[in-house]
């Protein structure tokens, strides 16, 4: 067991008990806050802010067990750093939009980085989560243990569900180990002929771990084994790519993500889906990453068709801003869909205190 | 406590007319198959727990969707519950028929869809054999990764509402990482999909919610999973030692040596005795442990990896390390593993698997633990445990035909499985908690925990009619079972 690393440890979890429980007796509610730098990534909030910032610390991490587990108000960089000193990372990549970042967050949006098409997602890694339910009681499900699947997965359903089940106030998750190689590589290519070639390598057991189509180029990360990532890399050829490319296009640094004022759009759509038909709109202007099935697209287009366009290809697309009043952050979910959203929500936040209408306005 | 549905512990029972529920459901859904006659019904009575036996009220087999709608809608209305059933192959009693409920079959939908190379999904019905798909898949160079043990038999479908696991999930992922998409029916017969081949749909995980849910929040009837291209190759190094704890330390060695293998197993000197003696696989019987390690991956990062982990395990003190030779000795090595259950089966007229996980550091002290339970209730337990993630499967050995024997089995299986909670772990890993380990549900979460998964549920069915009794017990199950415990508590430190 480790604790090395001189982080703030608070243990906050009574005062925000008491700050719900409150919040339920007066049907008052809750904007809840980590760092702040994924506002964007959601509808507004009215209501009295909440912020997680003082819980904070790592009450248990075993290297040896593959398990760490965070209070939401820790800072992203900081677990990371303390997983880092062990050679061990969240293998899914979190992308940090700000050095505020923190862990709550980063469950809460669920959003993972290049490496998810081949290791997972957030969700993928966590095993328990301690919630505050709308009466203040801080509750666990799941666990510290890998495999568990005693009562409901509700550790796994508060990812990406933004606050609106409950209050986040610890997460454990699955970490793995740094892999023992990497190197990254820059091949101009054509689109069609990248994703011809994706296609091709996807189906042999290569040790790629992030592949981005932009500028003419495809990008890709070798990790694993030095023998492989080696073997690979003469196989493929293409110029040496610094690593640190792919910190830059998970936090959205690079230049596509900060020029212009016109909307950022994330199309998810499957690995096979074909280029969409779009007016106007040049595919070979997009970032294609995970391998074409996350798409990057900056452009005023009518929400509408493009929410229409993704559908018909199987995906869904997220507005990520600057977002027109009339637009919602994330596409429209279907009715029976939607009906069961509610009745989940009407369940859980009963007095609808917990973050009302970040995700959608009905919930 | 009892295990069978009570009346008075898990909620009333409606009472129901067999033969007139069997008119309106033929009524209203032309084609469908009923059994209702009890020789037809026996084989149904009983999913792969066959100690618990429920004959149902009926049994649907129907073979279109259409049906499947049609049959809920009229249960629901008329207020019948459901229990869905696979391949009756689960472990934990959840597809337990109930009296007053009908028994709905999902066998008759075993199509594959589709198997697309180039995307790397599989879209099957819930019937689908789980070996079915990697077999379908192979001629791509691709696989579906979870194997539970019974992989040649338990379906798909099941696999979902039991988010089963098997021997390679340390790596690749229990069900629930490996789905991405299921289509499924509500109690009131809506259509819903969960999930996409889009990655990170909007809204709520439901998906994973829906994942291990036992057949309580709605009934799956399509699912599509994520294939994965074959690994290139696979080795097997088996360590044997001459004392447990050592060979859990190696465990804990392997992976703070950076390496993930593809499967990690133990087994104790019981389950290596009866292996040896069903298969013949070459294990070391004179050890008290042994340690299988599969590396599977790039041919040159596996040979590294085999380097490195004989070294560790040398360090951690093995007595012996055998690499197997080629595919086949590779293949007599899993053989002893996989068939470790009828093995240890051959050596008692019954047996009785348990499936807690565990932190591994506590190891040792679990298994000194469940040592010292087997000789308190005389009955003989033998260790077989996915080492690399701590679900632990000891098995209980025990004659059903002796006068309260499997009384004394499920006593101490529950002992087991509290001192699984004691340590920081769970009453189940991979097998679901069904009606099997209800109790011990109670003393896994407290009851204010009990009551959110009761609010989940109540979203979807607020009147409890899928698989009505299974894994959440009722507030009044749980007092009981506390009242009892303190008893015994009250006894024990009287003695």
């Amino acid at each position: 067991m480790a604790n090395a690393t001189p982080l703030p440890d608070h243990d906050a979890s009574a005062d925000l008990a008491e700050r719900i429980r409150q919040a339920g007796a007066d049907a008052a509610p809750l904007r809840i806050v980590g760092g702040d730098t994924r506002y964007f990534y959601g509808r507004e909030v009215e209501g009295s802010e909440l912020s997680t910032r003082e819980h904070c610390g790592i009450p248990f991490y075993d290297p040896v067990e593959l398990v760490v587990s965070v209070r939401a108000g820790t800072p992203l960089a900081a677990l990371e750093t303390a997983l880092a000193e062990h050679g061990q990372m969240l293998p899914f990549e979190p992308p940090r939009y700000g050095a505020a970042s923190t862990v709550g967050g980063m469950v809460a949006t669920g959003l993972s980085g290049p490496r998810r098409p081949w290791a997972g997602s957030v969700r993928d890694f966590v095993l328990g989560t301690r919630v505050i339910n709308h009466e203040g009681i801080e509750q666990r499900f799941g666990g510290e243990v890998m495999k568990n699947v005693a009562g409901y997965d509700l550790s796994r359903l508060m990812v990406g569900a933004q606050g609106g089940l409950g209050l986040i106030t610890e997460v454990s998750f699955k970490v793995l180990p740094i892999p023992g190689a990497t190197h990254s590589v820059h091949l101009e290519l054509p689109l069609d002929e990248a994703r011809r070639r994706l296609a091709e390598w996807g189906r042999e057991p290569l040790p790629i771990s992030a592949a981005a189509w932009l500028d003419g180029a495809l990008h890709l990360r070798l990790e694993g084994g030095p023998s492989s990532v080696a073997a690979t890399r003469a196989r493929i050829g293409g110029d040496d790519l610094d690593n640190g490319f792919w910190a830059a296009l998970r936090d959205q640094r690079l230049p596509f993500f900060r020029a212009g004022q016109a909307p950022l759009w994330r199309l998810s759509l499957p690995h096979r889906a074909p280029p969409l038909a779009l007016p106007g709109i040049d595919e070979r202007l997009m970032v294609h990453d995970w391998a074409g099935a996350q798409r990057w697209l900056r452009a005023e287009l009518d929400a509408d068709s493009v929410r229409q366009a993704c559908r018909d290809a199987g995906g869904h697309a997220t507005c990520y801003g600057p977002r027109p009043a009339d637009v919602d952050p994330f596409t429209p979910l279907p009715e029976v869909v939607l009906k069961y959203h509610r009745n989940l929500k009407a369940q859980l936040d009963p007095q609808g205190i917990f973050n009302p209408g970040r995700l959608y306005a009905a919930l | 406590m009892n295990i069978l549905y009570d009346e008075r512990l898990d909620g009333p029972v409606p009472t129901l007319d067999r033969a007139a529920i069997r008119d309106t459901l033929a009524q209203a859904i032309p084609g469908l198959t009923l059994l209702d006659r009890e020789e037809d019904m026996r084989p149904f009575e009983c999913d792969g727990l066959s100690v618990y036996r429920t004959l149902p009220l009926l049994v649907a087999l129907p073979d279109s969707l259409d049906q499947v709608q049609r049959l809920l809608v009229e249960c629901h209305r008329l207020g019948v519950p459901v229990v869905t059933r696979g391949a009756g192959t689960g472990l934990s009693a959840g597809a337990l028929p109930l009296g007053h409920g009908v028994l709905l079959v999902m066998s008759r939908f075993a199509r594959i869809l589709e198997i697309d190379p180039e995307a790397r999904i599989a879209r099957v019905e819930p019937g689908v054999r789980n070996l079915a798909i990697s077999e379908a898949a192979s001629p791509y160079g691709l696989y579906y990764a979870p194997d539970p043990s019974s992989q040649i038999a338990c379906s798909i479908g099941g696999n979902v509402a039991e988010n089963a696991g098997g021997v390679h999930c340390l790596k690749y992922g229990l069900t629930v990482h490996n789905v991405v998409k299921v289509e499924v029916l509500t109690i009131e017969g809506e259509r819903m999909t969960l999930g996409s081949e889009a990655l990170d749909p909007p809204g709520f995980d439901l998906l994973a919610l829906f994942n291990g849910s036992e057949g309580m929040l709605g009934v799956v009837t399509e699912i599509t999973v994520k294939l994965l291209p074959k690994p290139e190759v696979a080795k097997v190094l088996m360590a044997s030692f001459d004392d447990v704890e050592k060979a859990g330390n190696a465990v804990g060695a392997i992976i703070e040596a950076g390496i993930i293998p593809g499967g990690l197993e133990m087994m104790d000197k019981l389950a290596i005795i009866a292996a040896e003696d069903f298969i013949g696989a070459g294990y070391p019987v004179e050890a008290e442990a042994i340690l299988l390690c599969e590396l599977d991956g790039v041919e040159a990062d596996v040979d590294d990896d085999c380097e490195t982990v004989r070294r560790v395990l040398e360090k951690a003190g093995a007595t012996g390390i055998r690499q197997a030779r080629d595919d086949a000795e590779r293949a007599r090595f899993w053989a002893g593993r996989k068939n470790a259950f009828p093995a240890v089966g051959r050596m008692s007229p019954d047996y009785y698997c348990m499936d807690g996980t565990i932190p591994r550091r506590e190891l040792a002290r679990v298994l000194k633990g469940i040592t010292e339970l087997s000789e308190r209730y005389g009955l003989r337990v033998a260790n077989v445990f996915h080492a690399g993630d701590g679900n632990m499967h000891p098995l209980i050995l025990f004659d059903a035909n002796r006068e309260g024997e499997l009384a004394v089995a499920e006593a101490l299986g529950g002992e087991i499985l509290e001192l699984c909670v004691r340590v920081g772990g769970t009453i189940t890993g991979e097998h679901g908690v069904g009606r099997e380990k209800i109790n011990q549900m109670c003393a896994q979460f407290r009851p204010d925990e009990l009551a959110t998964f009761r609010a989940a549920k109540a979203a979807f069915d607020p009147r409890d009619l899928l698989n009505p009794g299974k894994n959440i017990p009722t507030p009044a199950r749980c007092s009981e079972f506390r009242t009892i415990k303190s008893a015994a508590n009250a006894d024990a430190t009287q003695g």
